[in-house]
């Protein structure tokens, strides 16, 4: 039985931080460390930082952080070099993704008619950032950039790799055995080598691979490069669950009559992917945080156009000002996954338990 | 199941075979028709092929070599130039990171809640930022700091500057004994001591930070699967608590650690190219400029990938035999 030290402060203190020499200790050290690093931090970010509007000057005769820099950038990090007028646009797609996020994450709204609402959104999504149509300016991919490119990459390569990862896990634990060996093959090679080279394998060779003449699109090529890359990863988080399921349930799924995709759809996936909630989205996270390298091939996504705006020689003393707020915003993104990921899984195995 | 097609097309073997032709068929007429095109388009740039490039000189120099190196020698002599740093950053990326991340990972399992507290803010922090950005911001601070005259000097034998980090250094020139070379700064510039350039430092620091949260939560998991009863036998039969650690929760802890350890040390040798980003000079980055000059684009990724998979094959295979030793025997 745990006792309660909700009302007695300094029980909880004894218990938790001076229980025995050696615990005083630390907890004398950890203070020690706080109180070094602690009022530094404070007086660089809060009240020596310079805010609202400003030049590099101000912020240098402050002597703080130079919180100015993002009133002044915020545009170009979070664009990039999207058309200045333009940028209601990549705004409004962006609120529209985090609102159909919103609404996805909600179990009560896991309906068919969601599927249609994600299609929907997401071409409302590339007619705002494309426009064309509409009266909208056309805008090519070439311009697209911030954290836009970022949710679209990140978005299009999980949806793209799922399904396809699926597949590959199927094929991995198929009785065929030429299907077998091509899915082992696969993964194996892909998970093998650094996602770096493959990026630079897309931009660099499916130019070559494609018949003479036909080019793709820089942003294109990053984008089948990160789901080639990411499906592998995430085929051996879906063989995990499949490799959790008890042998009795696919022998029952035959005895039933029902075909191998039957079985798969309507008894085996539905068992399996619910196992594997937890390193199917570490595996999201990863990939949100794995597009930040198509900054290597030399697109415009969030860490680039931050890089881009520190570029200005005024500017560029106060780098980690900029790569501390694009941090914030990779941050939001993941720990929300993270989060919800373990609800889920609570709010799955309810039943369970 | 009706008429005679059903007596053949219903045999699950049947079908199978007839599933399996099709999609190897579709695979290869993929990977002939890509080949296909490569080939075409290679003559049209008039691009060379084969791996004849390698003996030619590369013309290009390296910053940081282990071995002797000069444009004048050859491409292969440049790729094991890089493939060195790549090993050098990765092997010791591993140790610190496994070492850093064992301390956070019992830290943040430990009975005092501020340290505790203080792990877990790191782990978060750490693991949910891209380990792009993380090592932007190490080179940026490396870069800025100020030159060899007003060098920080943390600790003894330990110079911060623009020019890097230098640490002291064993000299094993002096007859059989290794000697300890401490650095000093005389002038401007560093006498002794082995001096690690902004570049390897930040690479290195953003590995070894980044992979160091991961391997935390490893250990924990690892600690925390150990059921809780086997401490308190031990505690009954007198052991102490480093014994305990020693003895039964480290041998049971280390079966669920070893295999997903494999694959975050994988991870950092799959990571280290991203010293492009930063200019360090690794495998990717030694490649990519031997692509540049060549145009032998589908040569150079080749050779990258072969060394990769090599990599993470031999990295595999020790640590499966260092996990065969510490799995569980049973009858």
């Amino acid at each position: 039985m745990k006792p309660s030290f909700r009302h007695r402060p300094l029980d909880w203190g004894r218990a938790n931080l001076f229980s025995s020499p050696a615990n005083s200790l630390l907890t004398v050290l950890a203070l020690a460390l706080l109180w070094q690093l602690a009022p530094p931090l404070v007086g660089w970010g809060v009240l020596r930082a310079s805010w609202g509007a400003g030049d590099p000057e101000t912020c240098r005769q402050a002597g703080g952080a130079c919180w100015t820099l993002l009133t002044e950038k915020h545009r170009l990090m979070l664009f990039g070099v999207y058309p200045y007028e333009q940028h209601w646009r990549p705004l409004l797609a962006m609120a529209l993704f985090v609102a159909l996020l919103a609404t996805s994450a909600n179990r009560r709204f896991w309906r068919p008619w969601l599927a249609a609402l994600w299609l929907l959104t997401v071409l409302g999504i590339g007619i705002l950032m494309w426009g064309g149509v509409l009266g909208l300016v056309p805008v090519e991919t070439a311009q697209w950039g911030g954290l836009p490119l970022t949710l679209v990459i990140a978005v299009l390569a999980i949806a793209m790799a799922f399904p396809f990862s699926i597949l590959l896990a199927l094929g991995r634990r198929s009785d065929l055995p030429a299907i077998k060996a091509l899915s082992v093959g696969y993964i194996e090679l892909v998970r093998g080598v650094p996602l770096v080279s493959v990026l630079f394998m897309a931009s660099v060779m499916f130019p070559l691979f494609l018949p003479e003449g036909v080019t793709i699109d820089k942003a294109l090529r990053a984008l089948v490069g990160m789901t080639l890359f990411t499906a592998a990863y995430l085929a051996e988080a879906v063989r995990g669950g499949l490799q959790a399921i008890p042998r009795g349930q696919f022998e029952a799924a035959d005895v039933l009559g029902l075909s191998y995709w039957q079985a798969m759809r309507l008894i085996i996936l539905p068992q399996a992917l619910r196992l594997v909630i937890p390193p199917i989205v570490n595996q999201f996270i990863t990939c949100f945080k794995d597009t930040s390298l198509v900054t290597i091939v030399g697109l415009y996504d969030l860490l680039a156009a931050t890089k881009a705006a520190l570029n200005d020689p005024g500017w560029r003393p106060f780098f980690v000002e900029g790569y501390l707020a694009a941090a914030l915003v990779y941050f939001c993104f993941c720990f929300f996954m993270s989060r919800y990921s373990q609800w889920l899984e609570r709010e799955l195995n309810r039943d369970r338990r | 199941m009706t008429g005679g097609r059903a007596s053949i097309w219903g045999s699950t073997r049947f079908r199978g075979l007839v599933y399996q032709v099709l999609v190897v068929a579709v695979v290869v007429a993929l990977g002939g028709w890509l080949v296909h095109n490569t080939l075409v388009n290679l003559e049209v740039r008039g691009i060379a092929t084969g791996f004849g490039f390698l003996e030619r000189e590369a013309g290009f120099g390296i910053s940081e070599n282990l071995i002797s190196y000069t444009p004048a020698d050859s491409y292969a002599r440049a790729l094991t130039v890089g493939l060195l740093n790549t090993l050098v950053v990765s092997a010791i990326g591993i140790v610190l990171a496994t070492l850093l991340g064992t301390v956070l990972g019992v830290a943040r399992l430990s009975g005092n809640w501020l340290v505790g507290r203080l792990a877990s803010v790191y782990v978060e922090a750490v693991r949910n930022v891209p380990l792009l950005l993380q090592l932007f911001v190490w080179y940026g601070v490396l870069t800025a700091l100020p030159g060899a005259r007003q060098a920080l000097h943390p600790l003894p034998g330990l110079y911060l500057s623009n020019r890097g980090l230098v640490i002291p250094s064993l000299d094993w020139s002096q007859g059989w004994l290794p000697v300890l070379e401490i650095p000093s700064l005389v002038g401007f510039n560093f006498v002794g001591g082995l001096t690690l350039s902004p570049e390897f430092a930040a690479l290195l620091a953003g590995l070894t930070i980044y992979t160091a949260a991961f391997i935390a939560e490893i250990v924990r998991a690892g600690i925390l699967a150990v059921p809780k009863g086997q401490t308190e036998a031990a505690l009954s039969l007198g052991l102490s608590p480093g014994q305990i650690l020693r003895l039964v929760v480290l041998p049971q802890a280390l079966r669920v650690i070893v295999p997903p350890l494999t694959s975050q040390y994988l991870n950092i040798c799959k990571n280290s190219p991203l010293a492009i980003a930063i200019g360090y000079p690794d495998l990717v980055a030694v490649s990519n400029t031997a692509i540049n000059q060549t145009g032998q684009a589908v040569e150079g990724v080749t050779v990258v990938m072969v060394v990769f998979l090599a990599l993470s094959l031999a990295l595999s295979g020790l640590m499966n035999w260092y996990n065969k030793r510490v799995a569980l025997v049973s009858r």
